[in-house]
Parts: C-alpha cells; structure tokens; sequence
C-alpha cells in the first residue's frame, strides 16, 4: 500500500520528527542541519583575511508551486534549489546556503516527498550550496495541491563584485546563454497532453558555475548586468534591464536559439518564444571589450555551451527593447499583460 | 524547419518586396479583412519594406472587437445568474462591457470560466449536471462550425444543460457593409485565410462583381501576406478586379462542405449588431428554432438594461478602417492591453493591441 503523508506529519510530534529525520536530514546531509537546532549557525564562508573588505552578503526567496510536480528534465525540488541558486547568482553573488520550507498537502505519497528530496539534494550537490534549516507543514486535502516548497538563500558577493539590473550602458554587449522556451513548453505540452514525439525537457539547472566562469573571465567590473531567463522569458528580462538601467535594448532574432519542437509547439498554441519561461538560462549584458572573453567563458561551460551573441544596449528608446527581424525590419518587444501559464515555477 | 523556416524565408521575403517597389506606381488601399493579418504584419514588421504608395488597413476582423456591448451585457447578466456557469474564449473576460466585465462579475461571485474550444464548455456541462454551462458563442465562420458541432454533440448525448448564447457572425457582410458606407476608398481586399477555409474563395466574389475592387486570400506567415499583397498590387496596377487565392494549401473555391453543413443544420442567418457597424442585415446567426433548448437567448431572456460606450473609445472607427489605433486620443495613454477601454486594445486579434505591442507608441 502506498505510504502517505498524514495531517499528523505536520504535527510537530513524533510522526513529524521520524518524517524529517527520515526524508531531509540523510538527503541534505550536512552539520549544520543535522543538529536540528533552531536555526542553523553557519561559518561566514570564505573566512575573511584580516585587512581584506569583506564583500557582501546577497538574500533571496522564492516559492515553487508548479504543476504537475514532475516533469522531464526536472521537478519541484529541482527548481526549488536551482531558481533561489539562480536568483542569488545573478547579483554575482556565490550561493551558500538554502532554507528549504515545505507545504505538504495531506495524502500525497511519501514517495514523491522522497523524489522531490532526493532530487533538491542532487542540485544543491551540483549547486556546492547546503540545504541547512527547514520547515514542513501538512494541510488538509484540498488545501494544496500535492507540495508546495519556499527555499530562501543566502550567498556572498565578493568586495568589488557589483552585478545589477541598474548597470547596463550604451554599448553593452547582450549575450544570451542559449536556446529559449524550455521549461515553460515542456510544462506545457505535458499539462495539454499534445501529442508530439519525444517529450520537451525543462531546461531546468542551476546557473552559479556558469556565472563564476563568467565573472572570472571578464575583467572586473566588466559584467554589468545578469538577469535569469524564468517567467515572461527573454522578453520579460530584457525590458526589466532596459528599464532599471533607463537604457535601450536591440534584440537580433535571427541570433535567438529557438529549437524546432519548441518553436512548433509556439507556433501552433499562438505564443512567442521571446515570451515563454526558461529555468536554466540567463542573459549577460556585458561591457564591449569583454563580450569575446565572456563568451567563450560561458560557452565552455555546460550550461553555456550554446550562448551566442544576440544584440546590444543602445543609448536610443532608453526602457524599450526593439527587435531587428531576419525580413530586415524591426519591432517593439514588451512583457505579457497576463499571465501566460499559470503555476509554472 | 517545415511550415515554418519555408514561410519566413528573409531572401524570398526581399524578392518579394522588390517586386512590389517595382510593380507600384500608384497609390492603393489595402485592408486586411482579420486581425490575425494585423498581427501578423505588426509582428513581422511587413510594413516597413512596403512602398508609400502601398497602405494597410486593419478592418473588423476580430471576433471579441466586433462584439457589441449588449451582447457583452447579456453575457455578465447571465453570469450573475445562480445556477448558470458561463463558459467563454479569454479574450472576452478582460472586454469592458457597459458597466462592468466578465473578469469583475467572477471576481463578484459569478461563475466565469475561460475555456480554449467548446470541447471544454461540453466537458464542464458534464461535470457539473446540477448547473447550466453556457458557451458564448462569438466569432466568425471559422468558430461557429466548432460551436455547431458542440450543440449537436449534446443533443446526441442528451446532455440538457449545456447552452449557447449565439453572436456569431458573418465576414462577407461585414466586408458589404463597409463598403457599402464607402467612408474609406479601398482598392483592394486582403482575404482572411481562416474564414476562407471554412467559406471558400468563391464567397468573395461579390467583391470584384458588386463592387470592383480586387481581393486576394492570404495566409497568416510574412510570405504569404507579401505574396497577396504583390498580387493585390499588380491586379491593382493594371485595373483588374477578381478573387485571387494565395492560401491554395488551405483554401479552395467552394470551402469546406462539412463545416457548412454543420453550421446550416443548427444556426440560421439573422440581422446582427456589430460594435462599429451597428445593425446589418443578416450577418449574424442564430440558432434554429429546432435547438431552441440550447440557446440561452431563449433560456435567459434577461434585459441587461441600455448599452453605453465608453466616450472616447474610438474602437468602432478602428474597425471601419476609417481610423489608425494611433490616432485614437485614448491610445496609449488611457486604454493600454493591462487597462483597456475598449475590445481593440484587449483581444489578441484587436488592432490597438497589435499596434501597442509591436510598434506605436505614443
């Protein structure tokens, strides 16, 4: 029979205790963690070298309620680990350690509890980030659906490192890790059921070693602005940069990595790639003079081994971004009005 | 990639336009019947490698557009109704009606649910036997089929509460009325490619016959509008008027028969409102009397008290093509797609949507 989770896993008492013990402690491995105080005490890591600056601290959060909770190419966990690791790395900042606050609804099989631990342990072992407090809930049926996981994050920015949506200029090179729509198509066409051959995978990945390659090839000060491709894609990103910087953005389409099966699904269902959700890729916008220097950082990188160049930042339209089709004519590129899909992340 | 890269071709796409520079000597007047061809063009930025002497103009081709506010009304009544679930495609949700919109009569207690076909709205009428789904029925010959084919599906299952509350409408008369109003000098007619499907090419005949002027079926990919417009240039050129057919992999003369068939065994034709053109002459259809039981016209005769516009939406000019979305004084500054005022800046097929995405801006 199916062991399930019950409203008393949540309990605070025993059932609670063995759950926790049994599910997130073997999986998170780690000291701080394994002392199950009320809070985890951590090392400030790297320890600080008397006379250095210290660098500073980044703190991030974010909450994962996508449906289906599984999906090729990852799942809840997975994205729990990889979206907070991502946020935390597009500040430059080197992510350290995750909180990890679960929403349980009553019923859901231990197994999928298991599935989504093991696999959060799988990326924050890829990540170098440790799972290090958490917190379980349960809820009666019907009051969630399936799971429900907040991470928050901590990492630290090294002195002089200084990454922001607000520092994109005028000449900026726009490099984009590689090929768009991933995740969102494959959420969809699994939530649709459409019938197409092989499954889309999620592009779903944790994005620090790719940044880290990145910061370390350019010279400093030369990677301005980061921003993760998640929600509202491409498109989305872009105009938050062109906006907080109060610069303008051209975007070249014929330079957009757009696999066919994710154009076609596009295509059929009236979306725009420029549109759809990625959780493993990120755009750079980074001074000319190191554009090659960061390019080639990125693309020996697993997760940036299809980043290209794919536009510019212009001194011209400041907080629009404007495409230059292949046909040689060009066009205004907004975010969304609504949402295009919900509980997608 | 096929049907795709074959479409967008940027060699054949130049080819094309040169063509069209060389052939244009005078000016022309192009409308491009369906918002889908607005989009289209806006998203590729077709008009940018046309010659001055070439101008494109949106018409009433966009079903939640030329939906008039009664019909919105009746439809945020009928939501308000206990028992009464009314299904709808999401474009209409976010339209202004006279007082209110759907969105606002879900988030008031009404049971609005957005549906992506009418397979949908039949699945939540099983789903909930208890209540009555109603499906509101807008759009053109290329819904309706869909809408028939769901009111036959639940005559044969016996499933007696599902419903529909029919604003479908007809394109050639649309195409009759403008024309007939003769506010805007058109000299050609870009063909919905859709619409066609469903009516044939033969239905646009009355085009060069009754009123001189050329029109050519077009597809919905950068090629196939240039390609149409290319064709609409030289019949323009040398002063002939016919049908021609550029959507040949889709579109033939006489349509498809089966869709015809369905939407004539259940709908009827009837005078019609259209926001912009007011009331024309059968141009819209209802249901048969034989299907009185599914239509919620008849179910719910509700009076959702007068109709009003708001006074400075332009939307109606928009769909006459006497008006490009930039001049509207609203555009951009009060109707924007996340507040809108009015249809145009809301459906995905509206043309102050399109020109606001892609382009112009005030």
């Amino acid at each position: 029979m199916t062991e399930r989770i019950l409203l008393a896993h949540g309990g605070g008492g025993q059932l609670t205790h063995e759950l926790i013990q049994r599910v997130f402690v073997p999986r998170f491995a780690n000291a701080a963690l394994a002392r199950l105080d009320d809070a985890a005490v951590l090392e400030l890591c790297p320890p600080i070298a008397p006379g250095t600056r210290a660098g500073r601290l980044a703190f991030t959060t974010d909450s994962y309620v996508v449906s289906p909770l599984f999906f090729p190419g990852g799942d809840i966990g997975k994205l729990a680990v990889c979206g907070t690791v991502n946020d935390l790395s597009m500040v430059g900042a080197r992510p350290l350690y995750l909180s990890a606050g679960f929403i349980i609804e009553e019923g859901l099989p231990l197994a999928d509890l298991e599935r989504a631990a093991d696999s959060m342990a799988a990326a924050a072992a890829e990540a170098g980030v440790s799972i290090v407090t958490g917190d379980t809930k349960v809820v009666g049926r019907g009051s969630a659906d399936g799971l429900f996981i907040n991470t928050a994050g901590v990492g630290w920015a090294p002195a002089g490192v200084d990454v922001s949506g607000a520092n994109a200029r005028p000449g900026d090179a726009l490099i984009v890790s590689g090929a768009l729509g991933e995740h969102g198509m494959a959420i969809m066409s699994l939530r649709e059921g459409l019938p197409i051959a092989a499954p889309l995978r999620s592009d779903c990945a944790p994005l620090n070693g790719l940044v880290e390659a990145l910061l370390e090839a350019a010279p400093a000060g030369a990677v301005h602005s980061l921003r993760d491709l998640t929600r509202g894609g491409l498109a989305a990103a872009l105009v938050e940069l062109a906006e907080q910087s109060g610069v303008g953005i051209e975007l070249d389409e014929s330079r957009l990595l757009v696999r066919p099966e994710v154009a076609s699904i596009c295509e059929l269902l009236g979306l725009d790639p420029l549109h759809v959700a990625n959780e493993g890729k990120l755009v750079a916008l980074v001074a000319p003079e190191a554009a090659e220097a960061a390019l080639a950082a990125m693309r020996a990188q697993r997760y940036g081994s299809e980043a290209r160049l794919a536009g510019r930042v212009v001194a011209a339209h400041p907080g629009r971004v404007v495409l230059r089709t292949p046909l040689g004519t060009s066009r205004l590129v907004d975010r969304l009005v609504g949402e295009q899909l919900p509980r997608i992340c | 990639m096929r049907y795709l890269d074959e479409f967008r071709d940027p060699a054949q796409a130049r080819a094309l336009a040169e063509r069209i520079h060389a052939l244009s000597t005078r000016p022309l007047r192009i409308m491009e019947f369906c918002g889908g061809h607005t989009h289209a063009i806006m998203r590729h930025g077709l008009s940018q490698l046309l010659p001055p002497t070439v101008e494109l103009l949106s018409g009433p081709g966009c079903p939640v557009c030329v939906t008039a506010n009664r019909d919105l009304d009746y439809a945020i009544a009928l939501a308000q109704q206990p028992g009464v679930i009314v299904a709808t495609f999401g474009d209409l949700v976010r339209v202004p009606g006279s007082r209110s919109s759907l969105q606002r009569a879900q988030a008031e207690g009404g049971d609005v649910r957005v549906v992506y076909s009418t397979l949908d709205a039949l699945a939540l009428a099983r789903a909930h036997p208890d209540r009555r789904v109603v499906f509101m029925g807008i759009g053109f010959e290329t819904t309706a089929p869909t809408v028939a084919a769901s009111i036959l599906q639940a005559e044969a299952e016996g499933l007696s509460n599902y419903a529909v509350y029919s604003a479908h409408k007809t394109t050639p008369a649309a195409m009759r009325a403008i024309l007939r109003a003769g506010e805007v000098g058109l000299s050609g007619i870009l063909g919905p490619g859709h619409v066609s499907t469903i009516i044939g090419s033969a239905a646009w005949e009355f085009l060069p016959r009754e009123h001189g002027i050329p029109c050519v079926i077009a597809g919905f990919e950068p090629l196939d509008i240039l390609r149409a417009v290319a064709w609409l240039v030289e019949l323009g050129e040398t002063g002939r008027a016919e049908v021609g057919n550029a959507y040949g992999r889709s579109v033939t003369g006489e349509g498809n028969r089966v869709a015809q068939a369905m939407m004539a065994r259940v709908f009827t034709l009837d005078d019609a409102d259209w926001r912009g053109l007011g009331r024309v002459p059968v141009s819209g259809l209802r249901l048969r009397p034989e299907y009185a039981r599914f239509d919620a016209a008849a179910l719910y005769p509700l009076d959702p008290g007068p109709a009003a516009e708001h006074p400075g939406c332009r939307c109606g000019e928009v769909l006459r093509g006497t008006l490009l979305p930039p001049g509207c004084a609203l555009f951009g500054r009060g109707c924007v797609p996340a507040h809108p005022i009015g249809p145009c800046m809301v459906s995905a097929e509206g043309a102050c949507a399109a020109y606001y995405a892609y382009g112009e801006r005030p």
